[in-house]
């Protein structure tokens, strides 16, 4: 996890063009975990994460093992605030084990930096992107997570360029 | 644009209500949530919701078959999908028989949801559409129509939102082909007088004379050649809107007729002993900046302040970039039809160099540029070649030749004068144009005497 996780932030710190900056761990979220559908609510977790989160202007992104999800949906890959500064990133089904096939730290990594590309990009206010290949179009299920780039189109990264230099 | 349509999710339990709002806002649509049937009926007298989350089970009287059933009366054109823990045939049935489109099981696939909302979407995008083109024939633009993703441009629309239904004065400041009328007619088409006429005028196009009978109409012998009485646009604008295009150009007996008929809404034809009285919504619009032209002397500051009770100002593209490839896109799908070609988008180098571009003429001169090229291009994708023309402009731009006998201090002015004025007099803009600081450039507009 520790190597995980220092990969992730490298790799954000490379495609966004921003410092970042590691904070402490946070508890088990146990207190999230559903007995009927065994998994752990994404709201109840983003709550908890946002009592916890530092204050200022910097986008603060959890990462997360547990599966997480919403009471309507099945799993969601993560969330965050539309135009705010917090946003979550559960790693559990990027890894390959997940879906019973062998483990492969390549495409867990690439996946893991899309996923965090794409809700730091929710909390610019970037709404899902038409361009496939950009990592603000929507994924529902992992092939299309496997399908995008971690970097944003021209339209989407004028925004969060805009946004990062003021 | 996938935002503006708006959906309301209905559910008594708010961790549901408002997880299902947040992910839908993160594909881009408008959502709101109500609590209850009840709270969901309310809301929907005064939103126009295009798709219903309903859930199946909610207490405290009215359940989601009964909410779907009030929320039918109101918005019949709204899609309605019900959503239940569990699938039973029977609540299946009727709901779909009181005119539920879809019926989902919670909790399901993001795929499945994803797909379900896209496609009633696309029928919703198809249907605006059709509208849309039916309006295009009597150019009857809704703020909805118009396309950005540029924050300030986002405001902007919003505020036309707001303001579409007042009778207060409007002026609109934009440079030259940031689409004025458009958002002129935005404001008309969007707001209660929709169905009333819109009459546009431009003011810079008419001689004095031609303009006040333009405007005014006149009796029969008014003057040589008034064979007949003639009503002027004001009359004809009458519980409509009326557009007066390039307001910054019109003279100083115009200016005093125009501020008559905003204070009393009533003027003479010309000739005529009769007063007439209109009830038409102004909307003023220029690309000059007024406030100068006040300070000079041209522009008569009562009418001014007549005109500016709300103003609007449209940013030029080059400061709204990010709009460059959806406009481009955009002009691509629609004059790629209208000219018969088979152009299917813009390739990325050939959206680098239009986002590089400073579009002086900004989107008239993108539009244009789109077309040429389209007409131009051999490939199914635009590309850099096809864009070459631009650099010939940027070439002009560039092998500009400074007058004769002009000093460098003369010519120091002249920069600082234009680049105050390309900036709307925003000092900060106007600096970092020139590559100064603030203080240096107030130190030299104080030396040169210049006028903000």
């Amino acid at each position: 996890m520790e190597e995980d996780v220092s990969a992730i932030e490298a790799g954000a710190a490379r495609l966004l063009g921003v410092e970042v900056r590691r904070l402490g761990p946070l508890p088990e979220p146990d207190y999230a975990f559903d007995v009927r559908r065994g998994q752990y609510s994404s709201v109840a977790v983003m709550r908890a994460f946002a009592a916890a989160a530092p204050a200022g202007d910097a986008k603060v992104v959890g990462i997360c093992e547990r599966d997480l999800f919403i009471p309507m949906l099945t799993f969601v890959f993560g969330q965050a605030q539309l135009g705010g500064r917090l946003a979550i990133v559960s790693l559990a089904r990027l890894r390959q084990e997940f879906y019973g096939l062998p483990a492969d730290r390549t495409a867990f990594l690439s996946r893991a930096l899309k996923e965090v590309a794409h809700e730091v990009g929710h909390t610019f206010g970037l709404a899902h992107c038409p361009d496939q290949a950009c990592s603000m179009s929507v994924s529902t299920d992992i092939r299309q997570v496997d399908g995008k780039r971690a970097e944003y189109c021209r339209s989407c990264a004028a925004v969060v360029r805009e946004l990062t230099a003021r | 644009m996938r935002s503006n349509w708006q959906i309301l999710v209905v559910d008594d339990e708010e961790v549901m209500c408002e997880s299902l709002a947040a992910w839908l806002r993160e594909d881009g649509y408008s959502v709101d949530t109500a609590a209850s049937g009840r709270q969901a009926v309310d809301q929907s007298k005064t939103n126009e919701y295009a798709i219903y989350f309903i859930d199946l089970k909610m207490p405290g009287g009215m359940d989601g078959i009964e909410t779907m059933i009030e929320i039918r009366k109101l918005r019949p054109e709204a899609s309605i999908i019900i959503i239940t823990a569990y699938a039973t045939v029977d609540t299946a049935i009727a709901a779909m028989k009181e005119g539920a489109q879809e019926y989902i099981v919670k909790p399901c696939n993001p795929a499945e949801i994803s797909l379900l909302v896209g496609r009633i979407i696309k029928v919703k995008n198809l249907q605006r559409e059709n509208l849309i083109l039916r309006k295009k024939l009597n150019r009857q633009y809704h703020y909805r129509d118009i396309i950005s993703k540029n924050a300030k441009m986002r405001e902007l629309l919003d505020l036309v939102s707001q303001i579409s239904n007042l009778r207060s004065t409007v002026l609109i400041r934009g440079e030259s082909g940031t689409g004025k009328e458009l958002i002129a007619r935005a404001i008309h088409f969007s707001g209660d007088r929709a169905s009333k006429p819109f009459v546009a005028v431009s003011c810079a196009a008419l001689a004095e004379t031609l303009l006040e009978s333009e405007l005014f109409g006149y009796e029969k012998g008014a003057f040589t050649g008034a064979n007949s009485q003639r009503k002027g646009k004001f009359e004809l604008a009458d519980s409509g809107t009326i557009f007066l295009d390039e307001i910054g150009d019109i003279s100083p007996k115009l200016q005093a007729d125009l501020l008559r008929v905003l204070q009393e809404r009533s003027f003479y034809r010309l000739g005529g002993n009769d007063e007439i009285h209109v009830d038409a919504r102004v909307i003023a619009a220029t690309h000059r900046n007024l406030q100068q032209a006040v300070l000079d002397g041209e522009f008569r500051e009562d009418l001014y302040y007549r005109l500016n009770v709300i103003e609007i100002r449209i940013p030029p593209l080059r400061s709204r970039r990010e709009d460059v490839p959806l406009l481009a896109n955009h002009f691509v799908e629609r004059l790629s039809h209208e000219l018969n070609k088979n152009v299917a988008g813009v390739s990325e180098p050939a959206l680098g160099l239009l986002m590089d571009y400073d579009w002086p003429g900004n989107v008239r001169e993108l539009e244009n540029a789109v077309e040429r090229a389209i007409v131009t291009s051999k490939d199914r994708y635009l590309t850099e070649e096809d864009f070459r023309f631009l650099e010939a402009n940027i070439e002009a731009h560039r092998s500009w030749v400074p007058p004769p006998n002009m000093t460098l201090q003369e010519l120091e002015k002249e920069a600082i004068v234009a680049a105050i004025q390309r900036a709307d007099g925003n000092i900060k803009e106007a600096a970092a144009a020139l590559g100064i600081d603030r203080s240096t450039l107030y130190d030299k507009i104080k030396r040169y005497d210049i006028q903000r």
